[in-house]
């Protein structure tokens, strides 16, 4: 690895995410491990809608998957490690089936059929008692044991969830850098185009979206052993907004911009507790007055300020780029 | 019997009540630069579109080699071989210049799962490096493609139909907004590509000295159909043509 | 037999408010490009500016109305458009339809917090008996919900249609540069469609609300019918906005009365997914050219 100024702040980071919950109490570890779980998920959307430009309200829904299959697994005395491949698996397949036919509409409306898939899958949870345990949910699901490294501990379960983040984080590098990476990117700037140069763009978004739908699912089979408790309404169609929110808050299309999001959405009700009732509506505030002032969120923010402290050249905004023919 | 490079027959296309093609048929032959001209609003980008699969055509049929192409979505025709400029521009703008023209080979190279899991660059680096210097833009190679002059871009937007080695290349105005020097610099690029690789092109261009230098066979198309068709001495001396571009 | 005749009628009557928020759906996509997220609380709120009129504002129903019809150009019109739209619609798409997102989000907790986490009672606004006609029991209420939004949907396209403003929208939506050319006001005409969306959501509060009662919650339900509404019509225009109104509500009726009450939301859903996959362009939707 060379040692560049990119790799140092990364190790920061590490150093940071191992330094976090010394000496924190549970309820802070609880948190974190809940933040760099919703980061995992958030990342999946970003490569959906940050890299290649569709809207999806369905993560919430690919989590509710990745979690109640790992629960029932798990449940039924298989390990972790087994239930999780799995998981993950189920959901990136089932991704490509709802992303197959939808993606034949894109954008705007892609985001209504995955609203519709998400509140098809809450509906399925609720009803469905016998294999889903209903309203009530599922609970008392184990906490993975590796032998050496029992994770039943608060603290332990929190280096585990590390180690899969980095894993994940390494794993979605490659991919954003790969050459489909670059095709993402080129479906999102000018899909047009793209075709025009060889891009399959059917095919590229298809496969942006069930890889974003497979790391909805790994979410979910973090967060079963986490909360050790889900129910349908943990997954409802809030929470897919929840995530989108993260991805936007924090900076679509910006690699880490959807860990930066995550912490702020987790964190945000924990500063605004003392408003009790209205923190939704500071929220929803917020989120419009960021969208408007704020379009590329908060690490977009800070690349604007560095380019222009850095005196970097900009994308000019007074030609109108070939969409159109 | 060898076929022409790309035929058209009877290609047609029509929105609302404008017949932007009307009945078009010509070859393009094997190695050959074929100019293809007409007033604002004659119908020749929207007959790109309609052989490169961006329309479909209301009838007619495209072939090429002898084989049958019409329907086939525009990737398929660029993994076939046929490159393309826009005449709007058309980049990625917030990519960098190399990026950008990787992006114009890398589906061209290795299969689906080596550009996932292979080099990031899927190896072409040095070839896109090439390629930018060829067309003089090599300063501009890590900036973003949108902060690029008008006339930078127009080259950019060329290189990149070149990338993938097409043997047939259809350019929709790439002189528009480019300074002088650049043309003739742009005209010798086109002339080596067609000589050394013998690559086809069909281009469509308003600059007249441009196209007839260039080209060694002109189309004239005038509210969508072809009213002439012939060497750039013939064209120039043509009263149809002259009354087309007068009357318009 | 009769039963069925019952099923069908009232989900006609509850299809054709769906229509009404579908239409708007519509024109608001065909003026802006814009889904609005919203729409369900759009159908949600006028009927607390109802309420709170009649119950702190001490003001008789048809007042109470009027004050709701006109807060409502007001917010869900004019200001929607000018302080959330217009600063968007250069951003792209997303943004706005994030933005709408989190104004569904304020709308529903305003009302919660400040009026009532509760269903409220709300008064009907036409008669509630019903005929028996040979053993057919005909509800007044569907009956008459039936020929006000007959009445509003044939009033709405001839204005669209035949005065001069409606040509006016309609060219504007279409193309706006060439509208532009021609001396429409393009920016008013859009704005105009945003009034007219505010207008039929209004009424539809009016209507279904006594229906449902009125809830902070009950927006996300019908916003998503409504959508589905339209595209399982054919997105761009307002007969395929009303048939897939219909068409849901009377679906809707029959699952709930005939097939499973439990899985009765899914319907809809199954018929969007069923559309996008063998018929994208919607029922009445003629197939849209690439948008290139
Ligand atoms: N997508 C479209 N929808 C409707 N009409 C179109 C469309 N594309 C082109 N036209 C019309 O078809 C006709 C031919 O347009 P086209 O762009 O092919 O002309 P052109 O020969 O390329 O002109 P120019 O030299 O100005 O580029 C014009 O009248 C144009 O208005
Ligand atoms: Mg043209």
């Amino acid at each position: 690895m060379k040692f560049t100024k990119r790799n140092l702040w990364l190790l920061i980071g590490l150093a940071l995410l191992i330094l976090a919950p010394i000496g924190q109490g549970r309820y802070i570890v609880y948190t974190l491990t809940s933040w760099l779980v919703f980061s995992i998920a958030a990342m999946g959307l970003n490569l959906t809608l940050g890299y290649a430009g569709q809207i999806s309200l369905a993560q919430s829904a690919f989590m509710a998957v990745g979690a109640y299959i790992t629960a029932l697994l798990t449940l039924n005395g298989i390990h972790w490690i087994v239930a999780m491949p799995i998981a993950v698996l189920s959901s990136f397949v089932l991704g490509l089936l709802i992303g197959f036919p939808a993606l034949r509409v894109k954008g705007h409306f892609l985001a209504f059929v995955t609203l519709a898939f998400t509140t098809l899958v809450f509906l399925v949870l609720r009803n469905e008692d016998w294999l889903t345990g209903g309203p009530y949910g599922l609970s008392g699901m184990p906490r993975p044991d590796f032998g050496l490294f029992n994770t039943g501990k608060n603290i332990n379960f929190y280096y585990f969830t590390v180690f899969i983040f980095v894993i994940f984080s390494l794993l979605m590098y490659q991919i954003v850098r790969s050459p489909w990476g670059r095709a993402f990117k080129g479906l999102r700037e000018n899909e047009i185009r793209a075709e025009s140069l060889g891009v399959n763009t059917r095919r590229i978004t298809l496969l942006a979206f069930a890889i974003g739908s497979a790391a909805g699912g790994l979410a979910g089979s973090l967060m079963t052993p986490l909360v050790q408790f889900i129910e349908p309404g943990s997954f409802a169609l809030l929470h897919s907004l929840r995530i989108l929110l993260m991805v936007i808050v924090g900076g679509a299309g910006f690699f880490f911009g959807p860990v930066v999001g995550a912490g702020v959405v987790i964190m945000l009700p924990e500063v605004l507790r003392f408003t009790e009732g209205y923190y939704l509506m500071i929220y929803a505030v917020t989120v419009v007055v960021l969208i408007i002032f704020c379009p590329k969120g908060l690490v977009g923010l800070g690349e604007i300020i560095s380019r222009k402290i850095l005196k970097k050249k900009e994308v000019r905004k007074d030609f109108e780029q070939g969409a159109k023919l | 019997m060898t076929h022409p490079l790309l035929s058209v027959r009877s290609v047609s296309k029509r929105f609302g009540n404008i017949q932007a093609v009307n009945d078009v048929s010509f070859d393009v032959q094997q190695g050959e630069i074929l100019g293809l001209i007409g007033p604002n609003g004659s119908g020749k980008s929207t007959l790109f579109n309609c052989l490169l699969g961006q329309y479909q055509p209301d009838s007619g049929s495209v072939a090429l080699k002898g084989s049958n192409i019409t329907g086939k979505s525009p990737s398929e025709l660029n993994l076939l071989g046929i490159g393309r400029t826009f005449q709007q521009l058309s980049v990625f703008p917030e990519m960098t210049v190399i990026d950008n023209v990787i992006l114009a080979g890398q589906e061209h190279s290795g299969s689906m799962i080596s550009r996932l899991f292979g080099s990031p660059d899927a190896g072409l680096t040095k070839a896109a490096e090439k390629l930018i210097g060829f067309f003089k833009i090599s300063h501009l190679r890590d900036e973003p493609a949108g902060s690029l002059s008008y006339g930078q871009q127009k080259l950019l937007d060329a290189a990149m139909a070149f990338m993938a080695e097409p043997s047939l290349v259809l350019l929709d105005e790439p002189a528009g907004g480019v300074n002088l020097t650049m043309l003739g610099n742009l005209k010798e690029r086109l002339q080596a590509f067609n000589s050394e690789f013998g690559t086809t092109f069909v281009v469509i261009e308003h600059n007249m000295e441009f196209v007839m230098s260039l080209c060694s066979r002109i189309i004239v198309l005038a509210e969508g159909s072809v009213i002439a068709e012939g060497t750039p001495e013939e064209i120039r001396s043509n009263q149809t043509v002259i009354d087309a571009y007068l009357g318009a | 037999m009769e039963q069925l005749i019952q099923v069908v009628l009232s989900g006609l009557a509850t299809g054709s408010i769906y229509a009404l928020a579908a239409i708007g759906f519509t024109l608001i996509w065909q003026a802006a490009q814009t889904v609005n997220f919203a729409q369900g609380e759009f159908v949600m709120l006028p009927a607390f500016f109802v309420l709170i009129g009649i119950n702190f504002l001490g003001m008789p129903l048809w007042l109470a109305m009027l004050f709701g019809l006109a807060l409502s150009v007001l917010i869900l019109g004019v200001a929607f458009k000018r302080i959330l739209v217009d600063p968007l619609l250069s951003h792209g798409g997303l943004s706005l339809i994030i933005a709408t997102m989190a104004v569904a989000i304020l709308m529903k907790e305003l009302v919660k917090e400040f009026y009532s986490a509760e269903a409220q009672p709300y008064p009907a606004l036409v008669p509630q008996g019903a005929w028996d006609l040979s053993g057919v029991i005909i509800s007044l209420q569907d009956i008459s919900h039936l020929i006000i939004c007959f009445v509003v949907i044939v009033g709405l396209t001839l204005f669209l249609d035949k005065t001069k403003v409606g040509r006016c929208m309609q060219a504007a939506a279409q193309n706006a540069a060439v509208a532009e050319i021609l001396g429409v006001n393009v920016k008013r005409m859009i704005l105009y469609t945003f009034v007219v969306n505010a207008v039929l959501a209004t009424l539809a509060s009016f209507l279904i609300t006594p229906v449902y009662l009125a809830k902070f919650s009950s927006g996300e339900y019908l916003g998503l019918i409504a959508f589905i509404a339209a595209i399982v019509g054919g997105f761009n225009q307002v007969r395929g906005a009303l048939a897939g109104g219909l068409l849901i509500g009377v679906l809707d009726n029959i699952t709930a009365t005939y097939i499973t009450a439990e899985y009765r939301q899914a319907i809809p859903l199954l018929l969007l997914i069923a559309v996008i996959l063998f018929k994208p362009e919607g029922i009445l939707g003629k197939p849209e050219g690439r948008a290139v």
